[in-house]
This record gives structure tokens, sequence and C-alpha cells, in this order.
């Protein structure tokens, strides 16, 4: 129960707060959950087994199947995830926001990087986070000291931002039009993969401390960003870590991706990300 | 552990289906998985038996059909079924650019 006003909450539930605000567990609104009881029941195990390919479906007919009647249905798993991820699409666009989801396993420096960003291009571009973790509001004050409006959104035992929590953060984010969102995912490279939060693209940030083999490991996310961006290059001289064999195997899953190398505590390469962060904001405010 | 929120998905469409269709319960669930959907599909099964109670789906079996991954050769233009990304094309070797195997669907139930 949320002990600040009462309402009926469990704790485990998302909770959208800002850093000096007080803490108030808000259930997701979309996310309900059976919950077990006392249930006499046939055990069904589920199944499953492997499709010929190019197989035909039934379409838009209902009929009669052993007794009981066999439904058509055909629809996408996410699709509610996607039509609240196409509102924020609108919401960007139309205050001509650029909203970049950011990516990566936990530790790579996705903090210090958005810290370093603030710092050096607040007085040329408004910035604004939406921060994702399981746990804690470490990561927004961080970001509250650097300058930024901030939103933590902590998801519990939830391995990802989906739409609807992005949908809500932005209700209660001060995020300046003309501006540059920027959403810090749990560090996470296999769930957030899979779910569009509207945003305009993903940005995978690896870093040399990690395993160069990591494109290869985590080929969902690589596939699904524009930009990976290599970190701590600082470290390289006392790392195994060979970037041109990290961006060959990140190439071949996704031959699109773009590159910069940087050092978000160092500085070096940081150039790189302004210049890409510049031009994709301008193509969004187009 | 997205599978949980997928499980959560499937089940709200399927109950939704079943109470436009009249239905009093559901007994099977047909989803469609693509193979680079990234959905561990024990895991997904798993969630199901867990979240399916209290639902019309209570006593529902998930059947799962797993669909290829198929690539398209950007040089040769050579389709491929491939299991993983970053597939090599058979004819040239060029990487091949995923073009099905993320289908994420709910195909058909059997209800009463």
């Amino acid at each position: 129960m949320c002990d600040t006003c009462g309402c009926n909450q469990s704790p485990d539930a998302v909770t959208y707060r800002k850093p000096g605000g007080h803490d108030h567990p808000h259930r997701h609104g979309d996310t309900e959950h059976a919950h077990p009881h006392e249930h006499e029941h046939d055990h069904d195990h589920g199944h499953h087994h492997d499709h010929g390919h190019d197989h035909g479906h039934d379409h838009g007919h209902d009929h009669d199947h052993g007794g009981g009647r066999r439904l058509s249905v055909e629809q996408d798993i996410l699709r509610r995830n996607d039509v609240v991820a196409e509102r924020n699409r609108g919401w960007f666009e139309g205050r001509g926001v650029l909203a970049l989801n950011l990516v990566s396993s936990p530790g790579s420096g996705k903090t210090s990087l958005l810290e370093r960003t603030i710092r050096d291009l607040k007085g040329e571009i408004p910035l604004a986070v939406i921060e994702g973790d399981q746990q804690t509001l470490n990561d927004a004050e961080r970001i509250a000291a650097a300058g930024a409006p901030v939103l933590q959104v902590n998801t519990g035992f939830g391995c990802h931002l989906d739409a609807e929590m992005v949908r809500r953060a932005l209700a209660e984010l001060a995020v300046p039009s003309g501006g540059v969102l920027l959403i810090e995912n749990v560090g996470n490279l296999v769930c957030p993969a899979l779910f569009d939060l509207g945003e305009h693209a993903k940005v995978v940030i690896i870093s040399v401390t990690e395993g160069d083999d990591k494109p290869q490991k985590y080929p969902a996310m690589f596939a699904a960003a524009s930009l990976c961006v290599i970190n701590k290059t600082d470290l390289l001289p006392y790392v195994d870590f060979d970037v041109e064999a990290c961006k060959d195997a990140a190439r071949r899953v996704n031959p699109a991706l773009a590159f910069v190398e940087l050092s978000a505590t160092g500085g070096e390469g940081l150039d790189g990300w302004y210049r890409w962060l510049r031009d994709r904001r301008a193509a969004a405010a187009r | 552990m997205h599978e949980m929120t997928l499980v959560a998905g499937i089940l709200e469409i399927a109950e939704e289906r079943a109470r436009e269709a009249g239905a009093a319960r559901i007994n099977t669930v047909t989803v469609e998985i693509g193979r680079l959907a990234g959905v561990e599909l024990s895991a997904l099964v798993f969630c199901f038996e867990t979240a399916r109670l209290g639902t019309m789906a209570a006593g529902a079996e998930l059947v799962v059909c797993e669909l290829p991954g198929r690539g398209r050769c950007p040089a040769c233009g050579a389709d491929a079924e491939i299991d993983f990304y970053a597939a090599l094309c058979p004819a040239c070797d060029g990487c091949l650019q995923v073009v099905g195997g993320r289908e994420l669907r709910v195909a058909s139930l059997d209800v009463d």
C-alpha cells in the first residue's frame, strides 16, 4: 500500500518520480496480473511445434471445430503497445521533439554520457530525460544535478520500458518543444529491443570493458538500433577489446548501423555524438 | 522476462475476441512466434500457465507455432531460411537482411 496517500497499490508497481518529489507508487494502467488462487483444473501443458513455412491461414471466418468453435484472430500481440507508441510519435512530431531510446547492458555508461551531453549542450539544445530502472532514483538525481528536467520511471520487476510508461512520463515531464528527449531504458540488451516507445531511433551503447562479441550475442538489439556508441575508449590500452571486430560483427547484423567511438568521461570523440544528435534533431524538426 | 508482458497481451486479445464471439470459455490459444522475435518459448508457456488463472482461458492450452526466419540478400536477391541474425547469403556470401521471423501474433482460438 502507498504510504503517502493510502491508495491501494502494490509496492512493486511501476512508479513515476522526480528527484526531490515524494514517492508515489502508481499501478501501470495496462498491466493486469491474474492473481493465483486455489483452483481445481486439469493441467493442460502448453507446447510448441515447428511450423512449415509459407503456410496458409484461415482468414475472417469462424467454424465448428470438434464440439467447440475455432475463431480466427490474426492479431499482433504487441498491438496495444504499438498503438500507444504511435500516439507518442504524434506527440513528439507535434512539438518538433527528437526522441531517442538509449539501450545497453548495465554499466555501459549511459547515464555518464547523458550527464556530459547535458552539461555540454544545455545552452544550445533544450534536453529532457526519462530514466528507466527497476529501482532507485539514483540516475534521475545525477541528471537533475547536470541541469535537465528528468522523470524517473521505476519498473519494479519489469525488464524494459514500454510505450505506456513513456506516455505517462510525458504527462508529468516538461519536455521543451523543439528539444531532444533522451529515454534511458532499463539496462538490458534483450527485452527493450522488442518494445517500440514511439522514438525516432534507438541508440545502442557498448563499452570497451564488455566483450567485442556483444553484437553477435544480442543481435536483435543491434538490428533495431540506428547508432552504436562505443564508450570508454580511454580504457582501450588496458582491455582486450577489438573495436573493428565489434563494428564488423554489428554491421553483419545491421549494415546501416552508424558508429561513434567516444569517452564520456575523458571527452574524446564526443563531437561525433553531438554531430549525430544535431543532424537527427534537424531531421526531426523538418 | 518480457514473456510475461507478451502473455498479458495474448490473454487480453484472446478474451476480447472470445467475448465478442459470445464464447463461455477458451480451450486453446494458438499463437505464431517468429524465430527471430526474441522470445523464449519455454518462458512464454510457463508464464501463460500462471497468467491464465482467473481468466476465460483458465484451463486453456497454449499452442505455439514457430515461424522460420527469412532472409533476403540485398546484393543478389536470393531468399533463404535463417535461424539467426547476421546470416550470410548461400549464393553470394552477402549479408542477408531479415524479412521474416519477427512475427508475434495470436492466430486463432478454440472456444466453447
